[in-house]
């Protein structure tokens, strides 16, 4: 067998198939983007100028800044223990984490639409306990929205932290202890300085995520906080508007590309 | 060396970020056994109605099996193509190898709805050629799905051949043996368990997508997850809880029994 057509058995058979099935189609999405309803790059403009979609664009961006911020720190305290304490406590706080990892996003939108909607689990028990007379709305805002994103994410952002935490050096910590150094100087001096780029990965790969993200944003969000992914899907779904709709998503795709190039920086400058 | 342990503290903040983890998991059991039609929490009487309905409806029988062929066809497409490509990319070492493999994960990084409108895009030009992958038939969706879930199978199986000696396979070449038996006879087997998790995993992976379903079907091919979403978006069907609870107890026995089963395992 030439050297060729060995290359064309083993790699070709994939190559092919996100050729054809992904990057021609995605040309095709690129080309929506400039030339409906009329060539040129209107939409585009329409995208950055236009009002309504900014302040969405907008609220997308502060969202995922905030579910970033509060999924990375969740998930930092719980790598801690699952890296880091007695092997008993490590192996509950593994099913902790990979329980609800393993679980499907839609199982776990509607698990907070239980606990949280006007007939749910809080609202109900706070009116029967008369902690409250009329029920909190909790959903079908940004504060749903947020909640379940987190909810969402935290495992996700456990891994690259758990990893970081995994790599440190045990003696540095021990030296530090020897020369009497208090457990909270040593985490804050020590610990998380060390574990710096295991932060800022989860922080971007979570970032990333989060603008991306359709799913728990259109269930807990309930058509009132619009992001980003679902005006795509409104916009090819609902009021046929292609060209917006592609046009977004070509901003999203460059987006998540230039934090993506970051990740790869960050992750590389740690090997040398 | 003695380690030095988390405090209180952190064993206390931990916790209630599990119990947050852990909260909306619980909370569908009471709304599954509502006797109410919408969303709500049982005060008294507790019914089997929407388990019931589970068995009696066909159409989550119908989803059910649906989504197991869509996720049996994406697992095997999707565990077969990156395979190879995993094998190509470590056995002949190609020019421009990181490329390909930048390639190859596209669909994993690029964010979920991109790659939804760009297999919209795909499947309804099909449409205009074909009746069986196409938009809204369980050939295009399976298709689709395994677009997505290769390349989880490329990063599985690249990692363990990367963990794998490169001599057993030099020596196999050495001693005359073709493409094929060292793929078949030797390195295949030594990694067989990344394999088969690699089935696992994608299979999963496919079983609970929704974001690209959500683009790519409408009315024929309703998957499990489909389904579910139909039921949550406007009026709050409480048998989306009951079909939730099956669900987590589905993961939540897998999960324990792999414990035991390591537990178990240790002990020998």
């Amino acid at each position: 067998m030439t050297h060729a057509s060995r290359h064309l058995l083993l790699l070709g058979p994939l190559m092919g198939l996100l050729t054809l099935a992904y990057l021609v189609p995605f040309l095709g999405v690129l080309r929506w983007s400039v030339t409906l309803p009329e060539p040129g790059l209107g939409q585009y403009g329409r995208a950055l100028t236009d009002p309504l979609i900014r302040s969405i664009l907008w609220r997308t961006f502060r969202i995922c800044a905030i579910v970033t911020v509060i999924s990375v720190t969740a998930a930092y305290v719980l790598a801690l223990i699952w890296v880091r304490a007695a092997p008993g406590l490590r192996l509950l706080f593994e099913l902790f984490i990979l329980i609800p990892f393993w679980i499907s996003v839609l199982t776990r939108a509607f698990g907070w639409l239980a606990l949280l909607s006007t007939r749910g689990l809080i609202n109900t028990w706070a009116q029967s306990l008369g902690i409250l007379s009329e029920p909190l709305t909790m959903v079908r805002n940004e504060f749903g929205v947020i909640v379940g994103m987190v909810h969402f994410l935290v495992p996700f952002a456990v891994f690259p932290l758990a990893t970081s935490m995994r790599n440190l050096d045990e003696r540095v910590l021990m030296a530090a202890r020897g020369m009497g150094a208090s457990r909270t100087r040593i985490f804050w001096q020590i610990f998380l300085p060390m574990t710096r780029t295991g932060v800022l990965g989860a922080a971007l790969l979570v970032f990333v995520f989060a603008l991306g993200f359709f799913v728990t944003p259109a269930i807990l969000g309930g058509g009132r906080s619009v992001m980003a992914a679902e005006l795509i899907f409104l916009r090819i779904f609902q009021s046929p508007d292609w060209g917006l709709g592609a046009a977004i998503s070509v901003i999203m795709m460059v987006t998540v590309g230039i934090l993506m190039a970051l990740l790869l920086r960050l992750t590389g400058g740690t090997r040398q | 060396m003695t380690v030095l342990r988390p405090g209180p503290l952190a064993v206390i903040l931990a916790a209630l970020v599990a119990v947050f983890l852990m909260m909306p998991m619980i909370a569908v059991v009471p709304v599954s056994f509502t006797p109410n039609r919408f969303l709500s929490v049982p005060s008294g009487e507790w019914s089997l109605r929407h388990y019931r309905a589970l068995i009696e409806n066909p159409i989550w029988a119908e989803g059910l099996w649906m989504s197991i062929r869509i996720g049996l066809v994406a697992a095997c497409v999707a565990t077969a193509l990156a395979t190879a490509f995993s094998l190509g990319i470590w056995m002949l070492q190609p020019r421009f190898s990181s490329v390909l493999m930048g390639a190859a994960l596209l669909p994993m990084v690029a964010p979920p709805v991109v790659s939804a409108l760009t297999l919209y895009f795909f499947l309804i030009n099909l449409s205009n050629y074909n009746s069986v992958i196409a938009f809204d038939r369980w050939g295009g969706v399976a298709v689709a799905h395994a677009v997505m879930v290769a390349p989880f199978a490329v990063v599985l199986i690249s990692v363990a051949l990367s963990q794998l000696d490169r001599r057993i396979d030099l020596a196999a070449r050495s001693m005359g043996a073709g493409l094929a038996t060292r793929i078949f006879r030797v390195i295949l087997p030594n990694i067989r368990f990344s394999l088969l998790t690699a089935f696992f995993l994608t299979f999963v992976l496919s079983w609970e997508e929704i974001g690209v379903t959500l683009f790519i079907t409408s009315v024929q091919a309703v998957t499990l997850p489909r389904l579910m979403w139909m039921g949550l978006r406007d009026n709050i069907d409480p048998a989306i809880a009951a079909i939730s609870v099956v669900l987590i107890a589905v993961v939540v026995t897998v999960m324990l029994g792999r414990i035991a089963w390591q537990a178990l395992r240790s002990r020998d």
